[in-house]
């Protein structure tokens, strides 16, 4: 679904935030990103969305290559991804109903499943009773739960989630975090940066650690260099 | 497409001081220049009075034959430029002289010869009454043997000219810089309106809208703000329009108003301003977001 190949990126005050950068991420994968701030998460995920394009190197995302993608092909590779920020970037002057529809609304969806779409989601999220409440009426935890069923509205392949725990308190990140466990059960890959390392150590899942624009630990690597050693 | 101008029409009710004032702007860019223009549609048609009545008068040499001028008077009306030619016998200058120079009336009267040469008068067509023209047909009209002088207003024909032209280009400069002034106001309302909407731009950028679809309202919002503009400027230009043409029944009486042909051209003006306004204001503002 994902493969990173000898990815550099340099920006162009001549900081390098990638340094040969390689990794796949296969189907129905649950993946952390880890690292301090500036290790170079953000661009890896900004790469996921084509937001930045490598400087050297390949990023092919759901088949398509980042780096060739024509400005015009990058909204229909963005329909096919879902992404979720610390921020959780809603509109203020929509409902939490509204909010999500809009995501169907700006992608030519058909009008008349939008509203079932819409439903489906905030059931999916458990906020179905929350739908005409406005960003502000709702809890932080509830906020990214409406953010993460935007992103879930349009059936994505790949579910990028940027810190999505990082404005949390605990509670509110277990049951998202656990929301974004069953949306992986369900199929869908996802990737998640994070400097939760709690959440990283209680799950089963692998892990991708970052310093210095370099890839310094792969779980997925490594187990399978110590199955090849034993 | 319904979203769309849902979209476009939602930024009137978000930024309504906004929205007021560039429709404002455009509206005053647009009366300025309808002002202009209705000075420009004015003078032309004062012009095109006092143009009715250029005229070219060659004097006829005394004792030419009848037959000989009535041949040249239709050799004359064939000319492309001309629209009327009359002959002018030498009693009929005479009467004229009498009726028309009422404080000569009794020196005319008491004449044993009649001292008026008979005349040849042209009017040209409607088109030819530029200073070149003219001249062209009084080279021809010289040509013929039996006309003594030709006489016209030449310093009369080419103010004329001059003052249409610098009619022109005044309109011209003046219409210009104006509509770069409404284009850079409206310019600089969509780049508040990007501004503003920043973060809701992000966010469809992220959820995969095409950039078409992000730039439709916008360029939608400018297009109706500069017809509304236009409107609001024809308005105005009728309210001006009134005023002087009722003011104490004075010089402007005779003032005419834009045919809806003008109005159109006034309204489809604004809304290409609106247009041009916002897409270079789009172009260069959405890329920052």
């Amino acid at each position: 679904m994902i493969r990173f190949s000898h990815v550099y990126k340099s920006y162009p005050n001549g900081a390098l935030a990638l340094k040969d950068v390689s990794f796949r991420v296969g189907k129905g994968e649950f993946v952390f990103l880890t690292g301090h701030s500036g290790a170079g998460k953000s661009t890896i995920m900004k790469m996921l969305y084509a937001e930045q394009q490598p400087t050297s190197g390949d990023v092919r995302v759901s088949g398509a290559s980042v780096s060739e993608l024509r400005p015009s092909d990058i909204p229909m590779l963005r329909r096919r991804l879902g992404i979720v920020f610390q921020d959780f970037r809603l509109l203020e002057d929509r409902t939490a109903a509204e909010n999500i529809a809009f995501a169907l609304e700006v992608t030519s969806a058909r009008r008349d499943t939008i509203a079932a779409r819409v439903m489906r989601v905030l059931t999916q999220v458990g906020l179905a009773a929350k739908g005409r409440a406005y960003p502000r009426e709702l809890s932080g935890g509830e906020q990214q739960r409406v953010a993460i069923a935007r992103a879930l509205v349009n059936d994505p392949a790949i579910i990028i989630a940027d810190e999505p725990t990082g404005n949390l308190d605990e509670r509110a990140t277990r049951g998202v975090f656990q929301l974004l466990r069953d949306i992986n059960a369900a199929g869908t890959v996802v990737v998640m940066a994070t400097h939760d390392l709690d959440l990283v150590r209680q799950a089963p899942y692998r892990s991708i650690e970052l310093r210095d624009g370099s890839v310094v630990f792969d779980s997925a690597v490594d187990e399978a260099e110590e199955t090849e050693v034993s | 497409m319904r979203l769309l101008t849902r979209e476009a029409l939602l930024s009137f009710r978000r930024a309504p001081l906004l929205s007021a004032l560039s429709i404002t702007t455009i509206a005053f860019s647009l009366f300025t220049v309808g002002l202009f223009g209705l000075v420009a549609i004015n003078l032309r048609q004062a012009l095109r009075g006092i143009e009715e009545r250029v005229e070219i008068v060659a004097f006829v040499l005394r004792g030419t034959p009848a037959e000989t001028i009535t041949l040249a008077t239709q050799d004359i009306a064939a000319f492309p430029e001309v629209q009327d030619v009359s002959y002018v016998t030498e009693e009929q200058a005479l009467r004229r002289a009498r009726a028309e120079l009422v404080e000569f009336r009794d020196a005319y009267r008491d004449l044993a010869t009649n001292p008026l040469p008979a005349s040849i008068e042209v009017r040209l067509e409607e088109g030819s009454r530029d200073s070149k023209t003219v001249e062209r047909v009084v080279e021809r009209l010289r040509g013929f043997g039996f006309v003594d002088d030709v006489r016209y207003g030449r310093d009369w024909v080419q103010r004329l000219d001059q003052l249409r032209n610098v009619t022109g280009i005044v309109g011209l400069v003046i219409g210009l810089a104006f509509a770069m002034v409404a284009v850079v106001i409206i310019g600089v309302t969509i780049r508040l309106t990007i501004l503003q909407r920043a973060r809701e731009i992000v966010i469809m950028r992220l959820v995969g809208a095409t950039n078409w679809f992000i730039r439709g309202p916008f360029l939608l919002e400018g297009a109706f703000k500069g017809l509304l503009g236009g409107f609001l400027s024809l308005v105005l230009c009728y309210a001006g329009y009134l005023l002087l043409r009722d003011s104490a029944g004075g010089p402007f009486a005779g003032l005419i108003f834009f045919r809806p042909e003008h109005m159109v051209v006034i309204l489809v003006f604004g809304v290409l301003l609106g247009l041009a306004g916002s897409l270079v204001s789009v172009g260069r503002h959405l890329r920052n977001v």
